[in-house]
């Protein structure tokens, strides 16, 4: 049991794909204007995620190794139209405001990278676990830039008014340039943090990925 | 003709593909150590786009419209860009090894460019026609070329700076973005 939620663990904190590894940037900068709509992109993601990691866990041995990024992307992009159309047909007002941010939960490099680096070489249950830590780790990030982001830019949260009066709404906040100042905040505070406890982390290996090359190429790694 | 100028101008700049649509991030963060490389990156991606909005119009029209499949638009688009990619390397590297060469290393990263398929899904919903969807890939990936370049730059100059130990990295890269796109909301004034 222990390994399950060691995975879960993993997902959240030790590996947590939006501050430590910085994967799938483009939904968590887009859609975090507001706590709600980051709390639905990261909700439909782990969601896409958990499936993808299962079935790709469950075809391993299956699928030739030559055609497996292409047949990773088929099962990837159906389970996303599933969840695109069931989310247009039951939660028609979060879908218009996600628009066209859930088509592209496809490219989300989270999911392809869990599928490459994880579920192809685990078994089925262990590989749902780390699409719920994944998932979760995702989740939580998001809301939370997206909690930022909604009280400086708008003095709400959750759509309840939370700022005092006198407070004047810093509008940048809500638009894109605000979004990189606080995710660039978040993961300074992190970096601090980090440098305090001197536990510098292992981050995986690249996978010739776009996205993972960040982090293998950054100049940070050089000095820890 | 003045609509296509206006449209090119609006991809490009106003709604700057990366700093304010947030299509690309990956490789915008990710290749934009030197200048050259990002260069490289954004050609490549130039390259792709264009052809990929061209290709998916097509097929939109010509085979999902038709056929009523309207819905498996997301799936169809993601193959053809992933074949058209693979394609695009192969006949580069047979026809023109030079580009290749300059190239090489980023096709493949493209794939997984959400630019590439926002571009596609976009002109699906705004209904563009095929005119206007290639205009829309080309101002779209021109101005990923141009912000991926930019912010090379300003990365290189970084390089010899010194910078609090917590912000180096990704926070600091992040806030140079942060600036650029303000810079970029300028450009609204421009339509």
């Amino acid at each position: 049991m222990n390994k399950y939620l060691e995975r879960i663990y993993n997902g959240i904190v030790k590996e947590n794909p939006t501050f430590i590894l910085i994967l799938g940037m483009c939904p968590t900068l887009a859609v975090t204007t507001s706590v709600s709509n980051a709390f639905g992109m990261g909700v439909s993601t782990m969601a896409v995620l958990i499936l993808s990691n299962f079935l790709i866990s469950l075809l391993r041995n299956v699928i030739p190794d030559k055609v497996r990024i292409p047949a990773y992307i088929v099962i990837i992009a159906s389970l996303v139209t599933v969840v695109e159309l069931l989310m247009k047909a039951y939660v028609r007002s979060l879908s218009n405001s996600l628009g066209l941010y859930i088509p592209l939960i496809v490219v989300n490099c989270i999911i392809l990278g869990r599928a490459e680096a994880y579920a192809a070489k685990s078994t089925p249950l262990l590989s749902i676990c780390d699409g719920i830590g994944m998932g979760c780790g995702f989740t939580i990030a998001l809301s939370l830039i997206g909690a930022c982001r909604e009280v400086i830019g708008n003095g709400t949260l959750l759509g309840h008014t939370v700022m005092p009066s006198s407070y004047v709404p810093v509008a940048i906040f809500t638009k894109a340039p605000g979004a990189f100042i606080v995710l660039g905040t978040l993961i300074a505070i992190l970096n601090a943090l980090n440098i305090k406890n001197n536990s510098s982390k292992k981050v995986e290996r690249c996978d010739g990925d776009c996205c993972h090359c960040s982090i293998s190429c950054s100049p940070e790694k050089k000095e820890a | 003709m003045t609509n296509m100028i206006l449209l090119l101008i609006g991809a490009s700049l106003v709604n700057n593909v990366v700093l304010s649509q947030f299509y690309g991030l990956c490789p915008f963060l990710g290749v934009s150590k030197q200048v050259k490389t990002a260069f490289s990156m954004g050609a490549a991606v130039v390259f792709v786009i264009t052809i990929a909005s061209a290709v998916a119009s097509l097929i939109y029209s010509f085979i999902l419209v038709p056929l009523d499949l309207k819905f498996l638009q997301t799936i169809v688009f993601i193959l053809v860009i992933a074949g058209l990619v693979q394609f695009v390397e192969m006949f580069l590297k047979k026809n023109s090894p030079a580009l290749y060469k300059a190239l090489g290393v980023y096709l493949p990263l493209i794939t997984t460019n959400c630019a590439v398929l926002g571009v596609a899904l976009t002109n699906v919903q705004k209904e563009y026609g095929f005119v206007n969807s290639v205009l829309n890939g080309i101002g779209t990936s021109v101005g990923f070329l141009i912000s991926i370049v930019v912010l090379a730059g300003i990365r290189e100059q970084m390089e010899y700076n010194d910078i609090a130990k917590p912000l180096r990295g990704m926070p600091i890269v992040l806030f140079a973005a942060a600036l650029m796109a303000i810079a970029f909301t300028g450009f609204a004034g421009l339509i």
